[in-house]
């Protein structure tokens, strides 16, 4: 074999219908045939078969490169034959002049198998890394799209290692084992085939440890794609741990944590290395018996061989014949038990890749509950009715956190969220957008149930600033107008000072500068006034805002109120708020209490007539007195 | 996800004249010292030299007793078959006898090769990844300040990973490698000489095709890596903030900008693989025409009878067999050049000293008195690497007891204060002592007994509530974890949870608002039970029931310790001894609340506007 084993970047696979085992073109994928044949592969092969939609697109460029990988392995095959007719002809017949065509023809064979070997991996460099490329921006994009509650359960270091190592993990196996997996068991046919036609006594002692090899092999893949599970996923937590270490520095220097954060790295990874080893230990037990068995085989072979020459008129010219054979089988059947190892990795990757795929978008359009609904178009503002919400993953026996939310926002008006800790309002204005579904009752933006609404159109209606002002990497400018695509400069301009965002201006590219992960760290209070100018930018018809002034201090505070009260003036708003102080930006406010609207009205009517509210609004339950409601217009 | 991409900073910020944050680095900007990388192999490898050794012999006898095979089948031929014919087995039992012998002996020391190599790799790739991360945690605020995050997981994963494929398959091909050309030249050698020599020297062209390989392919695996780092900052980035990014629609024009850096990447990986091939078709090549070459010499050899006819054929073979593992280096150069660029990146990390750095002779603190400590800052300055003065020399003594409140707008240098104290910076010049020991001179645990800062962002750990609180002082019970959640008002949300204290924040991580992560942010600091308490805009985000229990618990928790409440809310102020007015780095006003708030000054027309703004 020319074509050495540890070739990593080999083209993949064959086009399955010309030259793959067809029979073993089993299985559910109605469209798809078997790419790789050989091997006692059950579920991994199942696995494998759904990367052939990515593989498809190549498929061309991969049958060129399967021809290249066909003729390099015939010319390499007809170097000894050339090189026979040279010692058999001219050197023995000391023809010199009879030397010169053959060497040319030698140097001519050389020359086109390199030339066979590079187009064999030219030709698949770019489309290979291109599949890679496609199958992670999926990946990415499938992400993107689904339901926040999938993120809430999954870790993104799990996703992370998803887009990384699992990706890198599948182009390789289609790179190179699957094509050694085609090749290597054709090989081994034809060469089971030839010993048999040379002496069938002899083939069928050097065959015998098939047998058990299959067994053995099975037993492992059973094992080790279990142990490659585990080690991935233990990969995906340690990525996490040390994505939190990062994101956490602040409390762990605080404390002087490291070293139990450190502590739990250790243990982590030292779970991971078990695994490793554990791994290890499969492959090492795989490879003694994958190169133990056909050697004591072959030994086996050569004692009888030897016999049959000496006693039983077997020539000695069939016995180096067959022994050439099965040396040359060698390298097959060894290699059965690695190429399943990565065909195993493979597979175990490509599950979890499409663990991700398969996940249910956020659902579409559901037909909306009739009747609740007023007619289209009318300017209705926002109206919860009956609408309930639990979490999927909330006990059995508790109540729901919403619990029948009956609530009218007018249109143009604006309304406070007030509630404890914990009473669900960041989860009520979640619903809005639609970053979850309600699991019961209706919710309409002017008289249209928000589920008759395409999600793209209703996150356009609605903006928000979340409790977390999130910024991406991306310029001051981007990161505000993503509020609003297709506003202008003038629009950003009245965002940035409606939150009081004057220090874009001396940032070092003004709103051009970079911010976010990869540009200037901005500071809370900075961000949360970018977050507040992404929300407000373009006017949008329906805002929502959680707690938006939580970072800023007094006096920012102050400037942004009277800021956003014009913008308050002609949006219809939900605002959650923990503060007097942000109440008084609204019409009215709604008391949020045990999964209920508990209360509607002003701010004067519900410190007078709601317990509750004046509880959280100061603390005490007890009746505030007379002139404590000083108007703060006078402030600032 | 609940944690946003880049934690909140409390950083100086008026409107006004706001401190802007320093630039980030670029990956260049961190100097990776000559000679790094191969101190760090070096350092990594060195406790493993033994058993290193003792993997390198198994494998060279294995090899050996693999490769002796095919010479023990044309014995067998050559000898033992010829001898049964004379009715003499001894030749041919002996060579079947070795044949097995060396069939069994090659399984298990293949065996015993994977599981020692196994286990080194394991080992080396464990310290390595515990060293990225400890010195990540040792590394200044600073530092990450301007080193994302993604760059730090990135170098603790892929880089890593970069480094496992070698260590777990570049090295054992290698050997083979070497071993199989080490035993055909010497075959070629003892064969004839001259013509040995002259086949061997094909080696000179092929070091040359493989150097350029190297120094081609060193800068494509750079691109390579640096490509990788970005793609995996663009991706935490958007799955940490997929509320805002569904909420804004941004799916479209990330995929877009996802690809841009997807596309990069894979125009790395892709250039890589070229490299490969060319490498590849190259030094085949050369192999192919050098072959040609010495059948040519050979044959003119044989023609003059200077050559016996069946060594040139032996050679001929042979020398297919020399140059077949020349691909199997590309393999090894490529996971090598791979390997040293993630090594280059990590010892890069590794070799950047932190600027808060610990005593390397640590001084203890006198023993606690119950009374808290005090706490003095003594000409205390602080500017940024610009050269920007945030804090301009500063003194300042609190003392043992006394709980502080620090007021004034954004940007006024509270903020720096709380984290001088916090030894999250050291200042450029002048001291901070910690009952008259420089708080530079004092060992990290030691400080952080002392000193305790609770930040507006309360960072949630995975793990259940209860681990979250316990962060404050491991070891704690599950009694103290829940006390400390009932002294601050956190009890009856966190008994609310699905869970309990048992409910693992990050899978319900979403539902924990901000408020409830600041309060179990604050149970962590009680139970840390520090003699010093900072409080750094730490009730931000908590309603006006959830701050008012908490400034209830405050009276009592702070008795018997210092405190420094930095606030933008005066509510906190009333349970504070002392107030401190600060303006542009200066205490402007410094008195009891009650003294300011009867005086003139800018506390008293503050204070009266909050007063205006509560209900």
């Amino acid at each position: 074999m020319a074509e050495n084993r540890q070739d990593p970047e080999n083209p993949p696979r064959t086009s399955p219908r010309s030259d793959g085992p067809e029979g073993t073109g089993r299985t559910d994928e109605p469209d798809a045939a078997a790419p790789a044949g050989s091997g006692p592969r059950r579920s991994a092969v199942r696995s494998l078969l759904r990367l052939w939609p990515y593989a498809r697109a190549v498929r061309g460029r991969l049958a060129v490169s399967v021809t290249a990988a066909t003729l390099a392995m015939l010319s390499t095959l007809a170097v000894p034959v050339v090189l026979g007719r040279i010692v058999d002809g001219p050197l023995a017949e000391r023809d010199l002049d009879g030397l010169w065509p053959l060497v040319g023809l030698l140097l001519l064979l050389g020359l086109v198998e390199s030339a066979l070997f590079y187009t064999r991996r030219v030709v698949l460099a770019r489309p290979l890394a291109g599949l890679e490329t496609a199958m992670r921006g999926d990946l990415f994009a499938k992400l993107q799209r689904l339901p926040v509650s999938f993120h809430d359960r999954w870790g993104s270091g799990q996703l992370l290692s998803r887009a990384t190592a699992d990706m890198y993990t599948m182009r390789l196996f289609l790179a190179f084992p699957l094509v050694f997996l085609i090749v290597n068991s054709v090989m081994f046919l034809a060469g089971a085939v030839l010993m048999f036609t040379q002496d069938w006594r002899l083939a069928l002692i050097t065959l015998a440890p098939v047998v058990p090899l299959f067994v053995a092999t099975r037993r492992f893949e059973r094992g080790y794609s279990g142990a490659t599970r585990l080690a991935q996923d233990q990969n995906g937590d340690l990525a996490t741990v040390v994505e939190e270490s990062v994101l956490g520095i602040r409390v762990l220097k605080a404390f002087g944590r490291h070293r139990s954060m450190a502590e739990r790295f250790r243990v982590q990874s030292q779970e991971l290395r078990r695994t490793e080893l554990r791994k290890a230990h499969l492959l090492a037990n795989l490879w003694a018996i994958t190169v133990g068995l056909p050697e004591v085989a072959l030994g086996c072979a050569l004692a009888v061989g030897a016999y049959l020459v000496a006693h039983d008129g077997l020539s000695a010219g069939t016995l180096v014949a067959f022994l050439s054979t099965a040396l040359a089988l060698r390298w097959p059947i060894e290699s059965l038990g690695w190429l399943l190892a990565y065909g195993n990795d493979a597979a175990t990757a490509t599950d979890r890749f499409f663990e991700v795929l398969d996940e249910p978008e956020a659902p579409g359009t559901d037909t909306p509950a009739p009747g609740t609904a007023t007619g289209p178009g009318a300017r209705d503002g926002i109206r919860f009715t009956g609408v309930r919400f639990r979490y999927p993953d909330a006990p059995e026996d508790g109540p729901d956190l919403l619990a029948g939310i009956d609530l009218h926002v007018r249109s143009g008006e604006t309304m406070a969220l007030v509630g404890a800790t914990g009473s669900g309002k960041t989860t009520l204005t979640a619903l809005l957008p639609r970053l979850y579904e309600a699991t019961a009752g209706t919710i309409t933006l002017d008289g249209r149930d928000i589920r008759e609404l395409p999600p793209r159109q209703l996150r356009e209606l609605v903006a928000v600033a979340f409790e977390e002002p999130t910024l991406f990497s991306a310029t001051v400018r981007e990161n505000v107008l993503m509020g609003a695509p297709g506003a202008g400069e003038e629009q950003l301009r009245t965002a940035l000072a409606t939150a009081q965002a004057g220090f874009v201006e001396k940032l070092p590219q003004g709103a051009d500068t970079e911010v976010g992960e990869q540009g200037l760290s901005l500071s809370g209070g900075q961000r949360q006034r970018l977050a507040l100018a992404r929300a407000v930018v373009g006017d949008p018809d329906f805002l929502v805002l959680d707690d938006p002034l939580s970072a800023l201090d007094v006096h920012t505070e102050a400037l942004v109120e009277r800021a956003l009260r014009e913008v308050l003036g002609t949006t219809t708003a939900l605002v959650v708020a923990h503060r007097p102080s942000t109440v008084l930006l609204a019409d009215r406010v709604a008391v949020l209490a045990d999964g209920r609207i508990a209360a509607v009205g002003t701010h004067q009517e519900l410190l007078r007539d709601c317990a509750h509210y004046r509880e959280l609004m100061s603390g005490e339950a007890a009746p505030v007195p007379e002139g404590a409601l000083v108007s703060k217009g006078g402030r600032a | 996800m609940t944690t946003t991409a880049e934690p909140v900073r409390t950083g100086p910020a008026a409107p006004a004249e706001e401190e802007l944050p320093p630039p980030p680095v670029d990956e260049e900007d961190i100097p990776v010292p000559p000679g790094a990388p191969g101190a760090l192999l070096r350092s990594l490898l060195g406790p493993h030299r033994a058993r290193i050794t003792v993997a390198m012999v198994i494998i060279l006898v294995q090899q050996a007793a693999l490769q002796s095979g095919p010479l023990l089948v044309a014995v067998a031929m050559d000898r033992g078959i010829p001898a049964l014919r004379e009715h003499d087995s001894g030749p041919l039992i002996a060579v079947v006898a070795a044949y097995l012998s060396c069939s069994l002996l090659s399984p298990v020391l293949q065996w015993a090769f994977i599981k020692i190599s196994a286990r080194v790799n394991q080992d080396i790739l464990l310290e390595l990844r515990g060293r990225i991360f400890r010195h990540a945690q040792r590394l200044g605020l600073d530092f990450h300040e301007r080193y994302t995050s993604g760059r730090i997981i990135s170098r603790a994963t892929s880089d890593v990973d970069a480094l496992r494929e070698l260590l777990s398959e570049g090295l054992q091909e290698l050997l083979t490698v070497f071993l199989s050309v080490c035993y055909i030249s010497v075959l070629l050698l003892a064969l004839d000489w001259r013509l040995g020599l002259v086949s061997l020297a094909a080696f000179l062209p092929l070091a040359l095709v493989a150097r350029s390989f190297r120094s081609r392919s060193r800068r494509v695996y750079r691109r390579s890596r640096t490509s990788a780092a970005s793609l995996i900052v663009r991706f935490t980035e958007t799955m940490n903030g997929i509320r805002p990014v569904q909420a804004f629609r941004r799916e479209k024009a990330n995929d877009a900008a996802f690809a841009a850096v997807n596309q990069q990447s894979a125009t790395a990986t892709a250039d890589g693989l070229l490299e490969i091939a060319r490498y590849v078709g190259l030094s085949r090549a050369t192999a192919n025409v050098w072959t040609t070459g010495v059948v040519l010499l050979g044959g003119y050899l044989v023609v003059d009878d200077a050559l016996e006819l069946g060594v040139l054929t032996a050679f001929a073979l042979y020398l297919r067999r020399l140059f077949d593992p020349i691909d199997q280096l590309a393999m090894f150069l490529n996971s090598y050049q791979s390997a040293a660029a993630a090594l280059e990146k990590i010892a890069g990390l590794l070799a950047h000293e932190p600027t808060v750095a610990e005593p390397t002779e640590p001084v203890e603190l006198p023993r606690a008195d119950g009374k808290g400590r005090s706490v003095a800052f003594e000409g205390t300055r602080f500017a940024y690497r610009t050269g920007k003065e945030v804090l301009p020399a500063f003194d300042l003594l609190v003392p043992a007891g006394q709980t502080v409140a620090v007021v004034g707008a954004t940007g006024a240098g509270k903020s720096t204060l709380a984290k001088l104290l916090a030894r999250f910076h050291d200042p450029t010049d002048g001291r901070i002592r910690l009952d008259g020991v420089d708080l530079r001179d004092l060992a990290a645990p030691e400080l952080r007994r002392g000193v305790v800062m609770v930040t507006q962002e309360s960072f949630l750990f995975s793990g259940t509530v209860a681990e979250n609180i316990a962060l404050g002082r491991p070891g704690a019970t599950r009694e103290e974890v829940e006390q400390a959640a009932r002294d601050i008002g956190a009890y009856e949300f966190v008994a609310a949870l699905p869970d309990g204290f048992d409910t693992d924040v990050r899978k319900r991580g979403g539902r924990i608002s901000a408020g409830q992560r600041q309060l179990v942010a604050f149970a962590r600091a009680l139970l840390a039970d520090p003699a010093v308490l900072i409080l750094d805009e730490a009730t931000s985000s908590l309603d006006v029931p959830g701050e008012q229990a908490v400034q209830r618990a405050m009276r009592t928790v702070l008795a018997g310790r210092t405190a420094v409440i930095i606030a933008h809310r005066l509510s906190t102020v009333e349970i504070a001894d002392r107030v401190l007015v600060m303006d542009q780095g200066r205490i402007v006003e410094d008195g009891s609340p009650q003294e300011l708030i009867d005086g003139s000054g800018r506390f008293a027309a503050l204070h009266r506007a909050w007063r205006d703004s509560l209900v």
